[in-house]
């Protein structure tokens, strides 16, 4: 957002907002352009994983039988995802995954909520390297899962193949390979990466606008004003999509593990 | 998207290319985060959920447990109970059985007792009616011999006469009386 600070404090509103806008100048060195080691954008990603992890250890850190009121919070988000994703879609063996599955979730959540969080107001995961790191991870973990379980030349087979007559197999197995082992990691992460950018670009069309219509003729103040408020519905919508992002990511990993240890297709 | 970022930006920048330098921050960074929340945190989520399953299923257990031994009791005391009615019915028994046979000692003591007591009358009367009868035969001799000497008049000189004379009376009034 500094960039566009700097835009509209020299009164000249940049619109529509275009790609650049996503990549602000860098903390450290101070407003080079060309550096990526430190900022906005991986300040937030290292205070997603502090937070959580001051949130987790502190709420955490005395167990007691009959919950605190923060243990028992921490609990339930653990209990939420242990139960309601990798039991749900695992079965009792999903109960190994939970702890994996629950950071991936928590660190999407937070780092989602960056979007509509005042002064932070991007998400990480509209940069797609982040999406692709918990794809990647994804991938792997599936993978490593099913050839762990059946062996590599069984969990090829049962991936590849599917209980289909002969003569469709020379159709079917190139399309399996391809939506198994090629999309599967491209669809997570560009699903995610995709959300979190869109509605960050859809965030700023409407603030952007309602002061590019401003500057351009008083008389549009009223449109500005109805954009500023379309503003605050979509952040009520980008609110779902940042949960709802958070989820099917979780869901569709857990569903990947599902299929790699199934014993059949 | 490539023309306007080329138009409004100094650097151009495609949203689909990641950064890699964003690569290795954001993989050490959820590293970090997966070290820590998973060797701290959730196994130890687990083992307290863990705890309290044993907490609640073991409380069960226990209720169960003195339940159990409740009942166990409960069958001893009426095991108990039942035992201790029947030894007392068995020693009311024995006391109503003991009381009869003493009653029976007494009684045949008693009867032993009177039966002695009348035997022994029975001898005493029959030794004294020896005795009366002894003496009564020497008296009744001497006074039929009186008599008799009155009657007749006449002494009976013949002490031996005399004597056979009366015995053979009295055996004569003693086989009479016999019969």
């Amino acid at each position: 957002m500094f960039g566009q600070a700097n835009v509209l404090a020299a009164g000249q509103a940049a619109f529509p907002p275009t790609v650049e806008d996503f990549y602000l100048p860098s903390i450290l060195p101070w407003g080079a352009h060309e550096s990526y080691w430190f900022t906005k954008i991986t300040a937030m990603v290292w205070i997603a994983v502090g937070v959580l992890i001051i949130f987790f250890l502190a709420s955490y850190r005395n167990p007691q039988l009959v919950p605190t009121k923060k243990q028992w919070f921490a609990e339930s988000i653990y209990g939420f995802v242990r139960n309601n994703i990798a039991v749900d879609m695992i079965g009792h063996a999903g109960v190994r995954f939970a702890p994996y599955f629950t950071t991936l979730f928590c660190f999407v959540l937070l780092t989602n909520s960056f979007a509509i969080i005042p002064f932070f107001q991007i998400s990480p995961n509209s940069h797609i390297a982040f999406p692709a790191i918990l794809a990647i991870i994804s991938y792997v973990l599936f993978n490593y899962i099913g050839i762990k379980q059946h062996g590599f030349v069984k969990y090829f087979k049962n991936s590849l193949i599917p209980p289909a007559p002969w003569y469709i197999l020379p159709l079917l197995i190139p399309i399996e390979l391809f939506s198994t082992f090629i999309v599967r990691p491209f669809s997570l992460a560009v699903r995610l990466f995709a959300n979190m950018f869109a509605g960050h670009m859809l965030l700023l069309v409407f603030t952007l606008g309602g002061f590019a219509m401003l500057s351009a003729n008083a008389w549009l103040a009223p449109v500005s004003v109805l954009s500023w408020v379309m503003t605050i519905a979509l952040t009520f919508l980008e609110f779902l999509v940042i949960v709802l992002q958070a989820y099917v990511f979780t869901v569709l990993t857990a569903s990947y593990v599902q299929g790699a240890l199934a014993e059949e297709h | 998207m490539y023309f306007l970022a080329a138009e409004g930006g100094e650097s151009t920048h495609n949203p689909i290319i990641p950064l890699w330098q964003e690569i290795v921050v954001g993989s050490v960074a959820f590293a970090v985060l997966c070290f820590v929340l998973m060797k701290f945190v959730f196994p130890r989520m687990e083992q307290t959920f863990q705890a309290r399953v044993d907490a609640i299923e073991g409380g069960i257990k226990r209720a169960e447990a003195a339940q159990a031994e409740a009942n166990q009791l409960l069958e001893q005391y009426r095991a108990q109970l039942a035992e201790a009615r029947t030894d007392a019915a068995k020693i009311r028994d024995d006391a109503r059985a003991d009381a009869e046979g003493i009653r029976q000692d007494v009684l045949a003591k008693a009867r032993e007792e009177s039966d002695r007591i009348i035997a022994a009358g029975k001898d005493q009367l029959a030794a004294e009616r020896a005795t009366i009868v002894r003496e009564l035969r020497s008296e009744v001799g001497a006074i039929a011999v009186d008599l008799a000497s009155k009657i007749v008049g006449e002494s009976l000189a013949d002490e031996a006469r005399r004597k056979g004379t009366v015995d053979r009376f009295l055996s004569g009034l003693e086989s009479t009386g016999a019969r």
